[in-house]
């Protein structure tokens, strides 16, 4: 609470491009030490992305910077130039849900939803590097994503089913 | 300003009361276009910063601003001198201050607040209020408060209240005393405190888009400090990122209305997770002292106890936490003597309120020990003895009240132990899932199990005479259904339950929950004391019911049939003599009905002075069995099930009740084994998410569980609420189970490493 914090108001503005769901944006008069997840929410109006503590620890901002999951709250926005940004808004982008989202509703896994979108984003980071999780596996994948309401429970009750309707699907 | 539609939604697929139904926020929500109060955006919008005390008591002795002032970007500083109306707000009683003027109660307490172009601007500024402090005594020790000097005008007593039952002399054959103790635990959601405020253009009035657990009552908070007309002040719901109790008392309400006002523009404020932790009250702290007397075969003659909870500078809920910790110190027994005191005082800790289990989860955790203990002095097992002594329907309570009611303890208890228990813990076993988890530390020959168990059961619905009604509003527009309730959805799932509860009393699919709001609508009460799907859910049948039977009447009369002679069948409506057969749809077709009720649910009494009295409107039991695996030598702790029978009279959406089972089993466990807010001198070490640990799903057990549907009388549809029982017995059941594996007494909560290490080390020796 005493950290005297630096503000725009003392450093110079800068203005750059930023790669995001297959689209640029371009970021002028910014404050050079704003977060990707400032910039995403607040300058570009991508608010899918949570900011629940801010500090990495919560996942609830989790997107993928070429292909690597990250908290976006972590990477200075103005670092991420020529990166391939995707968020949450660029999970589904032809309005129809994924499987990974259909499941969260149809388990349940959804309550207050501020984690949601930051797990939706991991699910699918865990389910391409390692398609048949088993229980473990998938409790270590999703341990940097925090949820305060469901316990959990629904939540992998909803991979559970999307692992074995990918299973399905290919057989 | 502009939303995302974070309210209002059509859901087609057509689930009725006792399904599985899906949220009709659900979509939004997992595409990350569901609109949170952090997620607000208005043209020309400020950002608001809180200046917080750094001492935790002291005499403010000047406030100099002018340094914020100056900082570039900034447009106002606001402090104690701006509040145009009452300078105090609170729950139970207003005594907390909007901005500390002459003296700062507690570490965090805020002073002033400023408006600016980007947040990073507001937050140099606020860091550039100079406030001058001369340093006071802190109050800390809550054993301290009543003979010390008052540190606030009303002194440092919250609430004392005595409960006398029966004989105060009687005495049994078996007497077990102990003394225990919980930690201060954070209701930790997700969703920072946030909200936008946008002034009237006159300036003689604001709109906020809130997070809240009750609209109205922070209405009329805001409107008072404002010195506004509280139809001057208009609230409107935003997205809730979670609440667990955090989002009864207002945080930055009047702060950012007052921010708003004077800027003459729309101001948003966001807190991030450290001034979370100052932003909103927590679970108080207790020491509680208790001795049980039971005759020889077990049979419970007296229970005595002092409980002694820690309220924190302000008042906030603890007068009617403290209630509750008393109503129900013996638990869920038939105890035919009862000698009880009990007291929540003020003290220079940060301030504490309420919390999902409201004073019952710190009683529970002594009054199952104590179970515990005497079942060990007469030889008896832990569960025959809850079963011997289970409170039932017609047995009377600690403060005399009858229960009238289900409450099927006996079976909750007996359900609960029969659930399978998870494979025995072997070779086999994968270090992720021995006590230290990820940190795979663990050696597996110093690794043991333990079972334990305990038993609770709490009120629904406010208590001690208090009238917390529920409103909501049907329209039917040309067969399209609007249901208006001001009921805070928090993530609980109350709007799906609407249009379940829509959909079963009108027949109509069409279904649109309106935002809440306090402009179209009356109050709906509090999302909290597990009392909405009960009360908002009475509202919402009940203006439902209204509509139904304006849309028949009005078909009847067009028709030229008998009202009485129309009936329901599945989604149709019929007359006896078949010259009327339509869907309720097409007989709403052309007609525009709008009809509003309110629902109370039957009266309650305040407590005597013996804590004696009719206090409480419904009672919900639960049962939990913990299964741990302890690391010995390194203190770590593995929960590895919890099994749980509730009674839940009926569920009326299977899988949200499992959501709510499973969440408060979480939070339970945290409170078990690793969730405290750790206040040294007042001050709160660990402010953060790095330094407050909550459980991950590497933390989380199995739960199995088993629902208990015996449909409560004047409930509507029998069902209890849900959301609270689950965290009360989790958190004793764990600490028992860790008690079997290590022997040890543990009489705190959460249950640190070094408490097992060290008490190792002592009984060793």
């Amino acid at each position: 609470m005493n950290d005297e914090p630096t503000s725009h108001a003392v450093t110079p503005e800068v203005g750059y491009v930023l790669r995001v769901n297959g689209r640029e944006h371009r970021i002028e008069a910014a404050w050079s030490g704003e977060s990707l997840l400032w910039v995403l929410r607040e300058r570009l109006g991508l608010s899918g992305s949570k900011n629940a503590c801010e500090q990495g620890e919560c996942g609830s901002c989790s997107v993928l910077v070429d292909g690597r999951l990250v908290c976006a709250c972590l990477v200075l926005a103005a670092s991420a130039v020529g990166a391939e940004i995707t968020t949450v808004e660029g999970a589904s982008p032809q309005g129809v849900l994924t499987d990974v989202q259909s499941a969260f509703l149809a388990e349940g896994a959804v309550q207050c939803g501020f984690c949601t979108p930051g797990l939706v984003m991991s699910v699918h980071d865990l389910l391409k590097a390692n398609p048949e999780p088993d229980d473990l596996e998938v409790r270590e994948a999703i341990s940097g994503n925090l949820c305060r309401c469901t316990g959990y429970g629904r939540i992998f009750a909803a991979i559970e089913n999307t692992v074995a309707a990918r299973r399905g699907a290919e057989s | 300003m502009s939303t995302r539609d974070g309210g209002l939604s059509l859901l087609r697929r057509a689930s009725r009361v006792g399904e599985n139904a899906p949220r009709p926020d659900g979509t939004l929500k997992v595409r990350g276009e569901f609109a949170y109060s952090s997620d607000l955006y208005a043209e020309g919008m400020l950002w608001g910063a809180t200046v917080r005390s750094t001492e935790v008591h002291a005499r403010i002795c000047s406030v100099d601003i002018s340094g914020a002032l100056a900082t570039p970007g900034v447009h106002v500083v606001v402090t104690a001198d701006d509040v145009p109306g009452s300078p105090y707000y609170g729950l139970d009683g207003d005594d907390q201050p909007v901005f500390a003027s002459a003296v700062v109660r507690h570490l965090g307490e805020p002073i002033a607040a400023v408006a600016a172009d980007h947040p990073e601007a507001a937050r140099l500024a606020a860091s550039r209020v100079v406030v001058e402090y001369e340093p006071l005594a802190p109050l800390l020790d809550p054993e301290r408060a009543l003979t010390a000097e008052p540190i606030h005008p009303n002194g440092n007593l919250f609430r004392h209240l005595p409960i006398r039952k029966g004989d105060p002399d009687a005495t049994g054959d078996v007497v077990v005393e102990g003394s225990y103790a919980t930690g201060m635990q954070d209701q930790a959601f997700l969703g920072p405190e946030s909200g936008l405020a946008i002034p009237d253009s006159g300036g003689d009035g604001v709109e906020l888009f809130i997070s809240t657990q009750w609209l109205h009552v922070d209405r009329d908070q805001v409107a008072a400090c404002l010195g506004l007309e509280p139809e001057r002040v208009r609230l409107t719901l935003s997205g809730v990122g979670g609440a667990f109790g955090a989002r009864e008392d207002i945080s930055l309400q009047v702060h950012l209305c007052m921010l708003a006002l004077r800027a003459g523009r729309p101001v948003k404020m966001v807190y991030n997770r450290a001034e979370s932790f100052f932003g909103h009250v927590h679970r108080h702290p207790s020491r509680l002292w208790y001795r049980h007397h039971a005759d020889r075969d077990g049979t419970l003659v007296k229970v005595e106890a002092r409980l002694l909870l820690d309220g924190g500078a302000y008042l906030s809920s603890s007068f009617h936490v403290l209630g509750n910790a008393a109503s129900f110190a013996v638990g869920p027994y038939r105890v035919p003597n009862v000698v009880i005191d009990s007291w929540n005082v003020r003290t220079n800790n940060p301030p504490c309120g309420a919390m999902r289990g409201f004073g019952v989860v710190q009683s529970c955790f002594g009054h199952e020990a104590q179970m515990d203990k005497l079942a060990a002095a007469l030889g008896h097992d832990p569960v025959e003895l809850r079963l011997r002594n289970a409170l039932g329907h017609g047995d009377t309570c600690a403060t005399g009240q009858r229960i009238t009611g289900t409450l099927p303890m006996a079976e909750v208890i007996a359900r609960t132990a029969a659930l399978p228990l998870p494979p025995e813990l072997t070779e086999h076993t994968p270090m992720l899932a021995l006590p230290g988890g990820a940190g795979r530390c663990a050696d597996r020959s110093r690794v043991v199990r333990g079972v334990g168990f305990a038993a609770s059961y709490k009120n629904l619905m406010y208590a001690e005479g208090f009238d917390d009604f529920s409103t909501a509003r049907c329209r039917i527009d040309h067969g399209v259904v609007t249901v208006h309730c001001a009921c805070a959805e928090v993530g609980q799932g109350f709007v799906t339950l609407v249009c379940q509860i829509a959909r079963e009393v009108l027949r109509i699919d069409d279904v649109v929950v309106a935002p809440a709001d306090t402009v179209e609508v009356g109050s709906a009460g509090s999302t909290s004391a597990s009392r909405q799907t009960w009360m908002s859910g009475g509202a919402v049948e009940a203006a439902c019911i209204a509509a139904r039977d304006r849309v028949i009447s009005e078909l009847a009369l067009r028709s030229g049939v008998e009202v009485a002679s129309l009936v329901l069948v599945d989604d149709r409506v019929v007359s006896g003599d078949g010259r009327v057969d339509t869907t309720m749809t097409e007989a709403a077709a052309g007609l525009v009905v709008d009809e509003t009720r309110e629902f109370h649910h039957a009266p309650t009494q305040p407590l005597d002075e013996n804590g004696q009295g009719d206090a409480h409107v419904s009672f919900s039991g639960t049962a939990h069995r913990a299964v741990v695996d302890v690391d010995l030598d390194l203190g770590l702790v593995r929960v590895v099930q919890i099994a749980t029978a509730q009674d839940v009279g009926r569920a009326l959406n299977p899988l949200a009740v499992g959501g709510q089972i499973e969440g408060g089993v979480a939070q339970g466990v945290g409170l078990a084994v690793m969730e405290e807010i750790v206040v040294d001198g007042g001050r709160i070490r660990n402010a953060s998410f790095t330094d407050y640990l909550i459980p991950t799903a590497l933390d989380m057990p199995e739960v199995v569980w088993d629902l208990i549907e015996e449909p409560e009388p004047g409930a509507p549809f029998g069902a209890k609420g849900v959301g609270e029982p689950p965290v009360v017995s989790s958190t004793p059941a764990v600490v028992a189970a860790i008690r079997a594996a290590t022997g040890l007494a543990l009489d705190r909560v959460p249950v640190r490493p070094q408490d097992i290490v060290r008490g190792r080390a002592s009984t060793a020796t």
